[in-house]
């Protein structure tokens, strides 16, 4: 409720009324004055503490959100005998630990494979959910509404339900160890996918299309010189949440690429394979300093990703919550 | 594809509904531009039928039999799968697991999310870089974040047991004793709570500053405000969450599996056989098809069933602006 001081409240609004309403008149009109709740009298100290604890909460969840990342980063640069030592400076720097991890793991081709694949799933997510998006906001057709109430149901579908008919599909077709089945299905559009893009494109106003039409374009035209341009919003959105759902799929590389050798997996399974190949009880040396290495590395470009794309990812958060 | 998000929240303001009904004129459709929309999303069309609706019914017959991965047939198993979903206990057991995960998960997650949000709807200037920071886990890969998290909850040598040791306390065994499995994967889970926190944080920015205003001048204190203004104007916000968070909570599969599942031995607590680990098992390591399809349709009853118990509750104190229709 405290704000930044340049919110608007209902009282600056009104013109000619008395500036003293929330009985402080003595004070200049000044256009950075706090809202009205700042400005009631002896409120001020009161909210100076209130917000001074706000930011002290904040501060603390920050080092608990953090805390993970500081370790992982320590953990990384320790050598075997100090990964489970806890302390976020290493007594010793092993920078070697992500030279050597590239010997020890093919990483470099579980991150080869992890980023293929994602490039592949969010591309083909991506442009095919705008077709059909497009196709259920602008045209109007017999069951259209039947139809888009179908794609929204299908969210409702647990994976488990189809996970097996799928997997022999992909069997019959002769897919299976390759990377068409980790990325096969997104060329028919996703659910969510749609959805927003729909959102999107409801948005923007016909007139422009009509006008397109009218010098001539034929359909296809108007959404590929006028529609797709203007949706690159939405559709870098789509694009980066699907490269994000790709690279941390872990249970499609388990049933597609798991029987296969370990440079065809990708990044999750890797990790998953790592973690057992250098656990004790499977009669590892406990070199999890690798596997430490490698967690960061597969971290690193969803980090990367989120730094280019912030409000991308937030807006498409926030988006889930006011479907429907 | 996306399953976990699910079409909850019916916040549509039914004004909208119905002007867009009132824009629909009842002229007949023009040929060429309903040929043109079916073209466009024949992508959807053709993938429903083969990947939705073709594997959903493939999928139906296969539970009602016992399916042979090696000569790809199948012979007719009647009930079979559906009856040893009752006889076999590690159904019941995962199932349990589960439900344990989800009571456990769900509210935290509802709590935790909401006390972060309302804590950056009132950091002012500050609220983007807080924002940031507790997205970071979002971002992170589950695996990685199960692969650390192992670290850090060893019993004898993880640092939050550490941490807990500074204030006396001998923290549990949390991934070996079967009493603080579950907690410690709910633990993982809330590390990852920001984008359940976004979406509040989003209702938050829209309650209308002047409602607190008004109250406030009326003498409401901070609870009564959060009470009497929050909740309800964020309330379909609030529904939207559990009812997503908990059909993502009947799925948890990554970390217990990374944790617990992944090398192929039987010394795996039975603590942390959840149900989608179970099923997962039965169809790829067990490849015992039929059984494995009749559980994932149990897991469908069950997920439509809590969701619409959710539904008919929740429509009782979802607040709607402008009313319902």
């Amino acid at each position: 409720m405290a704000s930044t001081g340049t919110t608007s409240t209902p009282v600056r609004q009104v013109p000619g009324l008395p500036e003293d309403a929330a009985g402080q008149g003595d004070r200049p009109i000044d256009p950075n004055r706090p809202p009205l709740d700042e400005r009631r009298p002896g409120g001020r100290t009161g909210r100076r503490v209130r917000r001074g604890l706000v930011i002290a909460a904040l501060v603390a969840m920050s080092f608990v959100f953090l805390y993970p990342f500081a370790w992982l980063l320590a953990a990384s640069l320790k050598g075997r005998g100090q990964v489970f030592d806890n302390s976020l400076w290493p007594s010793e720097f092993h920078w070697g630990n992500y030279v050597r991890v590239f010997d020890e793991l093919p990483l470099g081709n579980w991150m080869i494979n992890s980023v293929g694949i994602a490039v592949l799933a969010a591309v083909s997510v991506a442009v095919s959910s705008s077709l059909v998006a497009w196709g259920f906001a602008h045209f109007r057709f017999p069951l259209r509404g039947f139809l888009f109430g179908l794609v929204l149901a299908t969210m409702m579908l647990p994976g488990a339900v189809t996970m097996i008919p799928i997997y022999l599909i992909w069997k019959e077709l002769g897919f299976l160890g390759t990377w068409v089945p980790l990325f096969g299905a997104n060329l028919f559009g996703s659910a969510f996918y749609i959805f927003l893009q729909r959102q999107f494109y409801l948005g923007l106003p016909r007139e422009l299309f009509e006008a397109a039409r009218i010098d001539g374009a034929n359909q296809w035209r108007t959404y590929w010189r006028i529609v797709f341009p203007l949706s690159l919003p939405s559709f870098i959105i789509v694009l980066l949440f699907e490269f994000q759902a790709s690279w941390n799929n872990l249970q499609a590389a388990l049933i597609y690429l798991n029987a296969g050798s370990p440079e065809d997996f990708t990044a999750p399974l890797g990790i998953a394979y790592a973690m057992t190949r250098y656990s004790p009880t499977a009669g590892g040396q406990g070199d999890y300093q690798y596997v430490m290495v490698a967690a960061l590395l597969v971290t690193l470009p969803m980090l990367a990703l989120f730094a280019f794309g912030q409000r991308y990812f937030i807006e498409g958060v926030a988006t889930q919550g006011r479907k429907g | 594809m996306t399953q976990l998000r699910a079409d909850a929240a019916p916040a549509v303001a039914p004004s909208s509904r119905a002007a867009r009904k009132r824009r629909t004129p009842k002229v007949p459709y023009n040929r060429r531009e309903a040929l043109a929309g079916y073209l466009f999303i024949s992508p959807w069309i053709v993938g429903f039928l083969v990947f939705t609706a073709g594997a959903m019914i493939y999928s139906l017959v296969i539970s009602f039999s016992h399916y042979n991965l090696a000569t790809n047939t199948a012979r007719p198993a009647g009930l079979d799968n559906y009856a040893q979903l009752f006889s076999d206990p590690r159904v019941a057991t995962s199932l349990a697991n589960t439900l344990f995960y989800a009571v456990l998960a769900v509210p935290l997650e509802i709590l935790v999310a909401l006390a972060l949000a309302s804590l950056l709807n009132q950091a002012g200037r500050g609220a983007g870089f807080f924002r940031t920071v507790y997205y970071l886990p979002k971002m992170t890969p589950a695996v990685a974040t199960a692969a650390v998290f192992f670290l850090l909850l060893n019993g004898n040598t993880g640092a939050i047991n550490q941490f807990l040791r500074i204030f006396g306390i001998e923290g549990p065994q949390w991934l070996v004793d079967p009493a603080w499995i579950k907690p410690s994967i709910v633990m993982m889970t809330l590390w990852g709570v920001s984008g359940t926190m976004v979406i509040f944080l989003a209702a938050l920015k829209n309650v209308p500053r002047e409602l607190y205003e008004v109250a406030e001048l009326d003498g409401a204190g901070v609870w009564q405000r959060f009470r009497n203004i929050t909740l309800p104007m964020i309330s379909s916000a609030i529904f939207f969450n559990v009812i997503v968070l908990s059909i993502a909570a009947f799925q948890v599969f990554d970390q217990a599996y990374l944790l617990f599942w992944r090398d192929q031995s039987n010394a795996s607590p039975e603590a942390s056989l959840f149900y989608a680990i179970y099923l997962f098992q039965q169809a790829f390591r067990q490849f015992n098809f039929g059984f494995a399809a009749a559980m994932a349709w149990l897991l469908f009853l069950i997920i439509m069933v809590i969701t619409a118990i959710q539904m008919k509750f929740g429509n009782r104190f979802v607040y709607y602006e402008g009313g319902r229709d």
